[in-house]
Parts: C-alpha cells; structure tokens; sequence
C-alpha cells in the first residue's frame, strides 16, 4: 500500500501558530482517511517548519474496499399492483442501479418491503484525496489570516507551492490556485531552492535534510545540544532555561545553530528585570547566569543558518543589543528627573477607562480599600502593616508616566517597584520600609497567570486584590461584565488573581464584603454617575466568582466536580474557608473509600434522597425546619435519630468552630446507620397530616444542621466520579 | 562642527568589540541609489518625496491611493517620514524625528515578491550567507488611515530592517487586488552597513575626488534639534488647533460636495439644451474635482494631530477621538477615490452587454500589468 505525503509550503508562518496549525492539520487527514474507508497504517507522521506544514501518512490503501449495501425501498404492496411494477418500483430499482426483477423483498415488523443490493466501487484514494483534501486544508484554523489573490481564499499567509503524493505519483489537488507537484523547497539561504522529492515517506524527510531543512522535534535538539555548547565557552556558566522562548526560536528557524555574544558589564548597573525583558521579549536572546544565577554579560542567539565563521552575525546582535540597553539607560535617567511621588499628579491625565476616570482617580479609590482591606485583616488579628500598603497604593501607577514603561509596557508595576527601591520615597523614611514599600508596588499584578505566583508578602497582597476589585466592581457596575468568550478588560483572569491571592494568603476577606467595599470607594463620584442602571451587582458578582472559585478548586487544585460543587452549595463567599471544606470532603472521601467503609458515601446518598423526599412531598415547600416538635415523635427509630441528630450536631459543630473540617465529617457520616434504620422502619409520609408534617421537619432540619460544610447531595455516588 | 562634537559623545556608544569591517560600506546616498536602480530594473516607477508632512511611506498618495482600486501598479519611493513624538533633539543615537523610508509597493505582488526582497539586500552588499535573516510576526496597522495588513518584520541579525506587509483594506476599503508594501528604514540599514553606532555618524555621501566624508549629522543634525525644540516646547498649541480644524473643514467640505456631485447627478432629468451650457457629463466633473487636495488636508491634520501630542496637548481621552477623527477624514477620501476611479473609466456597464464588458476589463488590466 503506498504512503502519502503532503506539504503545504507557505512564506513564513507566525511562530506562535505553527503547532497548532498542524495538531489541526494532521487531524483533518487523519479523520478524512477514516471517514473515506483509507485508513493509514499507524498514526499520521507530522513535519513542520516555519514555511511548511506536512503529514505522512503510511500505507494509505489505493483505493477504497468496495462497498455493498443492503437498501430498503417502498412497501411491497405499492411498488407492484397486480404483481406488476409500479412507478415507485421503477424509481426504486433505479436509484439502486438494478433492473426491476433484481430487486428483493424483505419481511419488516411493518409489512413487506422491496430491497436491493447495491456495490458501489471504491474509488481510488488519490481520486478522493485530490477532491477532498483542498476543503480540509481550507478549513485549518489560523488566529488570523489572510487573503493574496481571491478574497474568499484565506490562509496564514500565501501558498506557494504544494507537494501531494501516493509513493511517487502526484496526487493532482489544487488549492488556492497552486498545483500540487513533486517539487518542495529548501532553506531559503542555504539551499539550491526546490527540492526533487523522490517518494512520499522517510524519503521526504531525508530530502530536506539534505537541502537544510530539519523537523520540528530535531531543531529543537539541535538547539539545545548548540546552547548547552556555546554556554561552555563561559566556565561556570549555564543558559536559563525558558520554554516559551526556546518553542518560539524553534518554530522561526529550519537549520537553526546558536551564536554567543556578549555585552558591556557596566550594562549590569540595570535591572535584571530590564535587561532580561530586552533580551529575552525583544531580541529574542536567552539569558546567562551563573552558578548562583546571577546575570552573566552575555547572551546566546538562535540562528536560521548553519554558523558564523567571520563573527559577523554576532557582531550585528552586539550592536543592536547595546542600542537597546542605551535606550533602557537613557529611560532609566530620564525617569530619574521626576521621582514617583512628583508622579501622583500626573496620573490625572492618563485615562484608566473612560467611565472610570483617571488613574489619579483610580490611585484615590484603590487607596481607601486598601485601608478597609487592612482593618479586615487586623480585625482578624492578623499582621498587615497599613501604612505600607498606603503608601504603595498611592504610587502604585505612576510608573504609566514613565519613559521606561511606555517603552516596554509588560514592565508596569515592576518599572514602579525598582524606582521606589532607590527613591526618596517620604523624608526620614527608613530603609526597611521604603523596601518593603517598593516590593509592594513590585508585585502589584501578580499573579499575570496561572503559572506566576501571588504577592510575596500581604501588603503585595492586599494592593493586588484592591486594584483588581476596583476594576471589576467599576466594569460590573457599568454593566460591562464578561459574556461568553468576550473579556476584553480580563477580568476573569483578575478575578481569579483575587481568589488565589486570597487562598495563598489565607486572608480573612469576604467576597461579597470586599466589592461591597469596592462599590462604597465610588459613591459620590463622577463615574457613578456612569453606572447602568438596572445592574445587579452583588447578584451577578456572586454568580461571577463562583465561577472563579470553582474554577480555581477544578482546575488549580484539582478537586473533582462533585465535591466542589457540593462544597460551593454550602458557601462561595469566604475563599479560604471553600479550600479548606474541599480539601476536607475530599480527603474523606478518598480516605472512606481506600478504607472501603460505606459511611460516607452512603450518607450522601442518604442525603439525596432525603432531598428528593423533601421536594416531592406536597407540603414540601411550606414546611420550616423550626417547625419540628419532639413531643410528636413516637417511633423508636425516629427518637433514636432525633437523639443521634442532637448529638452528633454538638459535636460536629463544635469541631467545625475549632477548623477540623475532617472530625466535623466523621460526625456527619457517622450518622448513616441511624438514616438507614429510620427509613428502613419509618413511613414518613404518614396518613396522619401532623405526624407526616413533623417527619418532614425532622428530615429538613438534618439537611439544615448537617449540611454546613458541604451539600452532600451533590457527591456523585453511583459509579466513578 | 555639531557633528564633529556629537561624534566625540557617541563614542561612549561606540563599539568595543573588534570591528569585522565590511569591505566599502555603501554610503547613505549610495545606499538609496542602489535601492532604487534594484527596484526600477524590477519595473517600479522611481517617484520623488511626497512634498507635505507625513509619518511614514504609507501615507504619500503614491501608497495610500494607488493601493485602492483595480489597476496594477508598481512604485518606489523615499519618503523622509515626521513623527514629532520621537524627536529626542539629535541626542538619542536610535531615534529621530525624521527618519527616511524606501518605500515599496508591488501591486498585485508577484509570486516570488520575498525572493524579490532577498535579492534587494543582496543588491545593498549583504551577503545572506554570511548573516541571519528571519521573517518574524508583525502585522501592520495604521489606526489614523483605516489601514491595516498581514505581514512580518524583517530581521537582519537581531535588526529589523524591513516592514513587510501584505495590505488588507486601506482607507476602510478591501483591497482587491492587494499590494505588497515593503518599508526599508534606511537610517538602520547604513547604520548597520557602516557598522556605526550612532546615526548621525553615518557617512551620507563621500566626495569622490578629494575624499571629503560628509555624515548624517552634517546634513541633519540642525533640523532635529531645532524641530524638536518647536515640536516640544514651542508649537502654539491654540494655533495648531486652529489649523487642525481649519483644515479638518475643508476636507469635510470637500468631501461634501463631491457627495452632492454622486447624489444629484441621478436623480436631476438633463434636459439636451441645458447639457450643453452645463459644465459637462458628470463623469468628467467627478474627475475633476480635486480629492487629492482633500487628502492633502487630511494628511496636514494627521502632522497638526502629530505635533500636537507631542506637546502634550492632547489628553489620553481626547487622543482616541481626534485619531478617530482623522480616520473619518482618510475613509471618507478613501471611498470617494474609488468612487472617481470607476467614474473615470467609462460606464461602460450602462451601455454594453455584461460578458463584453468583462472581456474587455480583463484585457485593460492585462496590458496595463504589462
């Protein structure tokens, strides 16, 4: 059976789309060989480089088994009338391209039916790929794309040329005016140009090779192999590590080696910060450090060619990184021209967001939470200190006015942090506390991801969590909250910078608490004014950040569905509290379940159906826990569980006071035995309508009393979960 | 003699490394001789400067204009491109006020346009071979004219030396066909060529007889200074606004009456005396009315809005609005071209049955590509 190549050859796709493109790529040909009955040897080979995206697939068969159909037409009795051929048995016989005595009949529950049986040939592969592989080509998803020659045809960038094979024969596709061929390319540089593929398979890839061009997974080695070399130039020294960077030099080189180069020393006067973003987001260099990770004057350059026999490469890297690090220089001083504090005023004329007003504004309402914040936190007997988190808050934007910032954006908070380091920040102020000053601005935003971590210290934290919740309170109440895919001011990943922030720092701050906070910072003011009416704030914030802190339990801390919805059912507004119960409902479920004692999960499923008995008793919804009167209990089994409720309630509820969410549960659990007596014995829908109302307030006050940790209905009990 | 003092400052940025010279760097002048005879042997039109203020290549009526519409067309240019923002008073070695771009356009691109590109450095004395070139990322867009295009940066050893760029729609207009705009920032190209560090130490011109090396900063030097100080400190910020507005009206204005001449021209009966005493067939009023004076004054409001955020007198609020109001300008010329380009090719479509008209487009366009 032969193998099949095909290689789209483009101009230079953009580096960050490369790998998904031909994920994509590669299942589209996979999913048409299987829907096409062509089904490949093996998985799909990929190959990609910045001009081409490639798949080979092995042992592809020449063409499609035959196909043969049993096809059911009209009733029997309306294709022949007086056992002659109707229309329909004509139609029928027609469509199935048999003659009219070919057809058969067959014996359905519905009567007797005509049937025929059809072979369709199976069509040759290249017939069918050349026709349908132009649509799936079409159809890969680029982030943005383009149009060269018909508007209707779009792709990344223009095509230019195609290669399509079965072995070495040309399977003749068309696509977006190009005509496959045999012919690929070479390395731009390096190579003759087109490149003679001989067969479809390991001949392609051996092919490139020879004319420079290597796959993925190869230049990524290479990379490494000439890094981990070039860095032993420097004894001591090691190359930092940075997989983001090293995917995207992969992705824009197909003969890649490395050059290292090396800068001034006196350019270590800057920030590491600074002089690493350069490198690293401008240029695209990694970094050097050594052995204790100390920035060395050096960086390494990832080439699309094979070396730099006459040093001029690195030279020219030299010189542009040593422009760069001038201009970072040159910003650095101009800056130091007006300290932060001269800044504060400045803010007013920068626009934080249009209804919102400046960040001057911003800076003022940011400062107030910030100090309701602190009192939270103190009320709570925990350290904080305020003035810090004041001052910081205060000049917590002024870097937006900076030279430095307006040159590399992605420094905001950080450019900030590094000025007031070395400002005079307050006459007399001591060291230590501008420090820890500086290092509150420092992590304003943290966490950017879910990879970075929160604020080192609280004062970081509680400024983080103030400015974000300023900006989400202001953008709800003006009605502009995140809707399906659309976030465009990012505040669900604010939002979800709040909720770690608050769980990683075990703060003591209400959700609900703190945007009503947020809200009160903007009473008065002119973006009030702004706010839409009709917005429910508090309601749809809650709604928001469930979300977020389900979010956060699932994804970050991976705790499996049921348990964190159970846990949010019993309370989503103190962040810290949630973790603990899921961490609690989750470790007793585990540990239950290797023990193999049924308690807990029998107790949840207790719980279901006490919920379901509740819903469907008629009286269900008039019925108030407060309403139950022992005196009209009389079944021993229901005293029994009425005295175990008590109990168990006591000490429950005692150890959920002291924090111990997995003693608390024991209490919880170890009342299944009781349920399951009750129900075995006790008809709680009784004919007497008091005994039955009375049963029912029994049931609802368990629920109430026993479900503060978690909403234990919500554990998934039948099967894996 | 500013320069001979700069140049005793730059040393500071000077290269220390040893200097793996390049054998006869072409000079500034050279280098855009070599530009242009690479491209005019390729069949562009060699046109001069656009002679108003603009902030890069893209803004000269020889891009902005000849992009939109139908006809093939092949144009190089430098255009000395002002943007007041960046003026750092001839002290910042990278950054001007007014750089210099060649400017390319290839309309529709050809097939091996890059290829094409590739030679172009070739023909400046860079040997590929000898140094790392990458197409990397980077979309253009230009907010002010409603432009934008797919396409990369163009990096010569860590140094991006070129703007490659597909353009999609200008003017809020798609584009059909599209053109290829290649923008080379010359300053970097000689600076990098000459292996200097500062621009202002770039040999512009070399007197062939007696040797006499005259640099960028003897040209140029002044003219940063000076226009930094009027862009900075000096420009009346009531005046400039005036002149924004002033100009800003007349655009409007224009463009209104060409509007009125598309909308009266159908529905007004031309009776057969009244034609001839007339000024003539619509068509050819449309053709006459001026929009290139139209664009003119949008592209003075783009340079007054330029001036006047360097001088800070614009606020981060405002600044959203007169970009939007300078873009209303340039679509609204944008459009009207279009509209007079087809009125300048006869209407065929009234008269003529439809396939006889394709027929006949598809062979004007043919031979004018030719």
């Amino acid at each position: 059976m032969p193998d099949f190549l095909l290689e789209i050859g483009t101009e230079e796709i953009p580096a960050r789309m490369i790998a998904a493109a031909q994920e994509d790529l590669q299942r589209r040909l996979s999913d048409l060989l299987k829907r096409e009955r062509l089904p490949a040897a093996g998985t799909l080979v990929s190959f990609d480089t910045p001009r081409r995206l490639s798949v080979i697939a092995r042992e592809v068969p020449a063409s499609q088994p035959d196909l043969t159909e049993q096809i059911t037409g009209p009733a029997a009795s309306v294709a022949f009338k007086n056992g002659q051929p109707t229309p329909a048995a004509h139609a029928f016989a027609k469509k199935a391209g048999v003659d009219v005595s070919q057809l058969e009949r067959v014996t359905t529950p519905k009567g007797e039916y005509l049937s025929a049986k059809i072979t369709s040939k199976g069509r040759r592969a290249a017939e069918i790929l050349a026709e349908s592989l132009p649509r799936e080509i079409a159809s890969v998803y680029w982030p943005k794309n383009m149009y060269w020659r018909k508007p209707s045809e779009r792709f990344v960038r223009p095509v230019r040329w195609v290669v399509a094979m079965l072995d070495d024969q040309v399977v003749p596709l068309e696509f977006d005016g190009v005509r496959a061929g045999k012919e690929s390319r070479g390395h731009r540089i390096l190579s003759g140009g087109k490149v003679a593929i001989p067969r479809a398979g390991g001949a392609y890839v051996e092919a490139l090779r020879s004319e420079k061009v290597l796959g993925r997974r190869e230049r990524e080695q290479q990379i490494r192999r000439d890094l981990d070399a070039a860095t032993r130039a420097i004894p001591g020294a090691r190359w930092r590590e940075d997989k983001s960077l090293l995917e995207t030099v992969v992705n824009l080189t197909e003969w890649p080696s490395v050059v290292l180069g090396s800068f001034d020393r006196e350019y270590l006067q800057l920030p590491e910060e600074v002089l690493v973003t350069v490198m690293r987001d401008h240029q695209k260099y990694f970094a050097l450090e050594d052995a204790k990770g100390k920035l060395l004057p050096n960086f390494l350059t990832v080439l699309n060619t094979d070396g730099d026999p006459q040093g001029l490469i690195r030279h020219g890297n030299e010189r542009v990184l040593r422009a760069r690090f001038n201009d970072a220089r040159f910003f650095w001083q101009t800056d130091q021209k007006h300290p932060l504090r001269e800044r504060v005023a400045w803010l007013k004329s920068v626009t934080f967001q249009k209804d919102l007003g400046s960040y001057y504004d911003k800076t003022m309402r940011v400062q107030r939470l910030c100090s309701w914040t602190c009192e939270l936190i103190r009320d709570a007997g925990l350290p904080v200190r305020p003035g810090v988190v004041h001052k910081a808050a205060c000049l917590a934007k002024t870097d937006l006015t900076t030279e430095l910032v307006k040159e590399f954006t992605e420094l905001q908070g950080i450019v900030g942090g590094l000025y007031a380091r070395v400002q005079d920040l307050d006459h007399g102020m001591p060291d230590e506390t501008r420090q820890a000053i500086a290092q509150t601005i420092y992590d304003q935003y943290k966490p950017q991801s879910a990879e970075d971590s929160v604020p080192h210290k609280v004062e970081g934290a509680v400024l983080s969590i103030a400015d974000k919740a300023d900006t989400i309170a202001g953008m709800f109440a003006l009605g502009l909250q995140p809707t399906g895919s659309k976030d465009p001011f990012a505040l669900r990943r604010q939002a979800n910078g709040i909720v770690r922030t608050i769980a990683e720092h075990k703060l003591p701050i209400g959700l609900a608490r703190l945007f009503e906070l947020a809200r009160e910072t903007y009473r008065g003011g002119e973006a009030e004014k702004k706010f839409a009416r009709g917005v429910d704030f508090e309601d749809s914030l809650r709604a928001f950040f469930r979300e977020r802190l389900e979010f956060y339990l699932k994804e970050q801390l991976g705790y499996k569905y049921d348990v964190v919805n159970a846990v949010l059912a019993a309370g989503a507004d103190d962040v810290v509290d949630a973790v603990a119960r899921a961490k609690a409902v989750n470790e007793v479920r585990i540990s239950t379940q290797s023990q193999g004692l049924p308690g807990f999960l029998a107790v949840c499923r207790d719980f279901k159906r006490i919920k379901n008995i509740l819903e469907k008793a008629p009286e269900g919804g008039s019925i108030e826990p407060s309403s139950f009167r022992p005196e009209l209990l009389r079944d021993n089994y229901e005293l029994e569980l009425h005295k175990r409720m008590q109990f168990n309630a006591k000490k429950s509820t005692e150890l959920i006071e002291a924090k111990d969410y997995v003693g608390a549960l024991g209490w919880v659990y170890g009342l299944n035995d009781t349920i399951t007596q009750f129900f075995d014995h006790v008809l709680v829908m009784d004919e007497d309508p008091e005994i039955r109302k009375n049963r029912l307030a029994l049931l609802m006050k368990l629920l109430k009393e026993f479900s503060v940790i978690a909403d234990f209905s919500e554990i998934v009990t039948e099967g894996k979960s | 003699m500013a320069c001979q003092k700069l140049a005793a400052k730059s040393n500071f940025f000077r290269s220390n490394s040893m200097n793996p010279a390049k054998p006869n760097p072409p000079t500034f002048q050279e280098l855009v001789l070599r530009l242009q005879t690479f491209w005019a042997e390729r069949g562009c039109v060699l046109q001069q400067p656009y002679d108003l203020e603009v902030g890069a290549g893209t803004m000269a009526p020889e891009t902005f204009l000849r992009v939109l519409g139908p006809k093939p067309y092949k144009v190089a240019y430098v255009q000395p491109s002002r943007r007041p923002a960046d003026g750092r008073y001839g002290e910042n070695p990278n950054r001007l006020y007014k750089h210099m771009q060649l400017q390319v356009i290839l309309k529709p691109p050809p097939e091996s346009v890059q290829e094409l590109y590739l030679e172009s450095l070739g023909a400046m004395g860079i040997d590929l071979r000898q140094h790392d070139i990458k197409f990397e990322e980077d979309n253009w867009e230009s907010p002010t004219l409603g432009a934008w295009g797919i396409g990369w940066q163009v990096m010569l050893d860590g140094l991006e030396i070129t703007q490659f760029t597909y353009f999609q729609q200008c003017g809020g207009v798609d584009l059909f066909p599209i053109s290829a705009e290649l923008t080379y920032g010359l300053e970097r190209i000689a600076a990098f060529l000459q292996d200097v560090d500062s621009i202002y130490d770039i040999v512009w011109a070399r007197d062939p007889e007696t040797g006499h090396v005259t640099r960028y900063g003897d040209v140029r030097l002044a003219d940063e200074l000076q226009m930094s100080v009027y862009n900075f400190e000096m420009a009346d910020v009531e005046k400039t606004w005036k002149h924004f507005e002033l100009c800003e009206a007349e655009c409007k204005a224009l463009l209104e009456q060409y509007a009125n001449l598309t909308k009266s021209q159908n529905p007004r009966p031309v009776s057969p005396n009244d034609g001839e005493t007339r000024t003539g067939h619509p068509a050819s009023e449309k053709n006459r009315f001026p929009l290139l004076a139209a664009y003119e004054l949008c592209l003075k409001c783009s340079h007054l809005f330029n001036i006047l955020d360097a001088r800070g007198a614009i606020s981060v609020t405002e600044r959203v609005g007169v970009i939007a109001r300078v873009r209303g300008l340039a679509v609204g010329v944008a459009k009207a071209w279009v509209d007079q380009q087809k009125a300048e090719s006869p209407p065929e479509a009234d008269t003529e049955p439809d396939k006889a008209v394709g027929e006949k487009r598809r062979l004007q366009v043919v031979s004018s590509a030719r």
